[in-house]
């Protein structure tokens, strides 16, 4: 039916883009999500006023395009003779951008814990690390967990442009692909499906959880 | 501390240069919005039609918009469409492929905020003699635009931010489209490129506190 | 005069309705009691068209309810109905949700609609919180102003869907104080509610539901202290 020249290898070579994408996600989420957990416990306990300068500082991430934050950090490391390969920066910087996101979803999640709970805890004689870790994480992660999500989902996405750093991850190899064959629209289709086979089974386990989890159950 | 001199003399004079490529920016993020909402209305309605074949459209619309990476929308334009002969433009590539995102996700925003407003003020409204026709426009519609009215500016600083990605499509005439070039022929890239980051802070933030000031004036409930 | 005719009425498998007669004259007021589920609320919205019915008949003057070229909008102009939730418009002040049908569905000038409104928003006791927005009021209030708002249409019948049922029991007074205000005045009302004294002042006849079916019907002193239905007897001494 179809009459392309794309051969077995090029679809091999895709994975690995495939694999790309996927291993910088993975790094990026997991070192944002524990940073974020941190200022976002840090965020909470300061209040608004005082965490202002950390709030700014998060701010940023958010407010300037990612493409612009990798390229400055590429350029940071290598002003401060790190020696760091694009992939050592790709991570840096798409873990701070995580962060940036996952703090206000942690704060979000802490805030919404009512108070009287808390209470009742700490008056049950609860240090406030046994408040913390018994009473409201469990509850703080259910409310999360959608954004949480969403979150992981978006940075998926976002890792594309670490192909400015010169990353083959997924859209890069089928950049190179569609250079070397000429069949743009056919190898972006497969591109476009292999993004949403990655992000199938996430948004599934996201609504499966949030299910499980939700108030009524 | 780093073996390295700053020149920032030498980027501050191309201020000048990279504020008219904000300008283009706006420009862009704005037509891409204007357009994004008009579809991202003509997809509710086929949602809301009750035709599968318009729905089934409208929702494949919004889950390619939202499953796939907005540089691979952009591809798509600039690359993908080249299979029927159209050529597009950086310019336009970069407008169709952020217009077909804003269109997914706004849509998304807009089903949202239908479904924020109770059926029973459509009743209550009805229920006082008016059309539903009458019902919608005076009851529900109101309502509506208050809910969506942050998810657009929301989007709307999206877009800016997603302009940033025209310079990976030979794009020259934007922000990051300058700061590529006067980098390329300087070098100095960190300088060229904080710049600009401020730039985009900067846009990004009047654009949110504009947009705030007016929801305080608008909507006063 | 609202004539009901062995009205019927399902929601899938379960019949809310089961065949309900009920002739409600001009100025006349009529309470309906009757424990939840017992159809009461349904008998409401069939009335002025906001449900259909699978059987039976509804005559408003003459006007057959349901038939398919009834203009339910015209009809509607001519029966108010006030719900249990108050369903105020959040995005329009007190005045502007009173104004809005007195000018887009009887056309009335600005002038005149706003006339009308603080007329009924004084009526009702609002006249201090006509540029108050809904969220800033109790819910007693709130409710009141839905009142004003189904008169300002001038409607012939009003009906009255538990309309105390969500309020806090202290604001449950001034809310049931407009009410009797409107039965003095001669407003025909259907009213559905849980205030038994309040029944037993106002009405000319209070019905009894019961699983669909009106057990029974009478006026109050006969149907509060003799009933003659096996279950309006327990569902009286239950709810004293």
């Amino acid at each position: 039916m179809f009459n392309t020249a794309l051969s077995w290898s090029d679809l091999v070579f895709l994975a690995h883009g495939a694999g790309m994408t996927l291993t910088v996600t993975a790094v990026s989420v997991a070192a944002g999500t524990v940073l974020g957990v941190l200022f976002g416990v840090i965020r909470f306990q300061l209040g608004p006023y005082w965490a202002i300068p950390l709030t700014f500082v998060l701010d940023i991430f958010r407010s300037v395009p990612l493409l612009i934050q990798l390229v400055l950090g590429n350029a940071l490391q290598s002003i401060m003779k790190l020696g760091w390969p694009p992939f050592t920066t790709s991570c840096v910087v798409l873990s701070l951008y995580t962060a940036a996101y996952c703090t206000e979803i942690v704060r979000g999640g802490i805030d919404s814990v009512p108070m009287n709970t808390r209470r009742a805890a700490r008056s049950l004689g609860m240090t406030w690390f046994q408040d913390m870790r018994y009473i409201v994480a469990p509850l703080a992660i259910r409310v999360s967990l959608p954004s949480w999500i969403g979150l992981t989902l978006g940075v998926m996405k976002d890792s594309a442009l670490v192909l400015w750093l010169g990353l083959i991850e997924l859209l890069r190899a089928s950049q190179i692909l569609v250079t070397r064959l000429q069949e743009p629209l056919f190898i972006l289709l497969i591109c476009g499906a292999i993004y949403f086979i990655i992000s199938l089974p996430i948004a599934r386990l996201g609504g499966y959880l949030e299910k499980r989890w939700s108030p009524n159950d | 501390m780093f073996h390295y001199t700053f020149h920032w003399n030498q980027a501050l004079k191309a201020l000048p240069q990279m504020l008219d490529g904000a300008l283009v920016t706006l420009q862009i993020a704005l037509l891409s919005m204007i357009i994004g909402m008009a579809i991202a209305i003509v997809l509710t309605l086929f949602r809301l039609s009750g035709s599968r074949l318009l729905g089934g459209f409208a929702t494949a619309w919004v889950e390619v918009a939202r499953n796939t990476p907005a540089l691979f929308q952009i591809y798509m334009a600039h690359f993908g469409l080249g299979n029927f002969g159209i050529h597009l433009s950086p310019f336009i590539a970069l407008l169709v492929g952020i217009a077909f995102n804003n269109a997914g996700y706004l849509a998304e925003n807009f089903r949202g905020a239908l479904k924020a407003i109770p059926e029973t003020q459509a009743r209550a409204g009805r229920s006082l003699g008016m059309t539903s026709l009458q019902a919608f426009r005076m009851i529900v519609l109101p309502q509506m635009l208050r809910v969506a009215f942050l998810p657009v500016t929301n989007q709307m600083v999206w877009a800016i931010l997603m302009t940033s990605l025209g310079v990976t499509v030979g794009m020259n005439t934007d922000l990051t489209g300058i700061t590529q070039e006067l980098n390329a022929r300087s070098f100095r890239t960190f300088e060229f490129f904080a710049i600009a980051a401020v730039i985009y802070y900067v846009i990004a933030k009047v654009v949110t506190l504009a947009a705030r000031a007016f929801a305080s004036r608008m909507f006063r409930y | 005069m609202i004539e009901i005719e062995n009205v019927r009425k399902s929601f899938g498998q379960l019949e809310v309705l089961k065949g309900i007669n009920l002739t409600v004259k001009k100025g006349e007021v009529v309470t309906v009691i009757g424990g939840s589920g017992s159809g009461k609320s349904t008998l409401l919205t069939c009335i002025n068209g906001l449900e259909s019915i699978a059987a039976g008949k509804v005559v408003i003057d003459g006007t057959d309810v349901h038939a398919k070229t009834t203009d339910l909008n015209k009809l509607r102009q001519k029966v108010g109905i006030v719900f249990q939730q108050w369903n105020a418009f959040p995005h329009l002040t007190v005045l502007e949700n009173v104004m809005l049908a007195p000018r887009k569905v009887l056309g009335m000038s600005k002038q005149k609609a706003e006339e009308m409104a603080v007329k009924q928003l004084t009526h009702v006791g609002l006249a201090e919180k006509l540029s108050v927005y809904p969220n800033r009021m109790s819910g007693g209030q709130q409710q009141r102003m839905a009142i004003a708002r189904a008169l300002a249409m001038s409607p012939e019948y009003m009906l009255f869907d538990e309309v105390t049922s969500a309020l806090d029991p202290m604001l449950v007074g001034e809310v049931l104080d407009t009410l009797r205000m409107l039965a003095s005045e001669g407003m025909t009302m259907i009213c559905v509610t849980h205030e038994m004294k309040f029944a037993r002042e106002v009405s000319d006849r209070v019905a009894f539901f019961h699983q669909g079916i009106m057990a029974e019907i009478a006026q109050p002193e006969q149907l509060f202290d003799a009933p003659e239905h096996a279950e309006t007897k327990k569902f009286l001494a239950a709810t004293h």
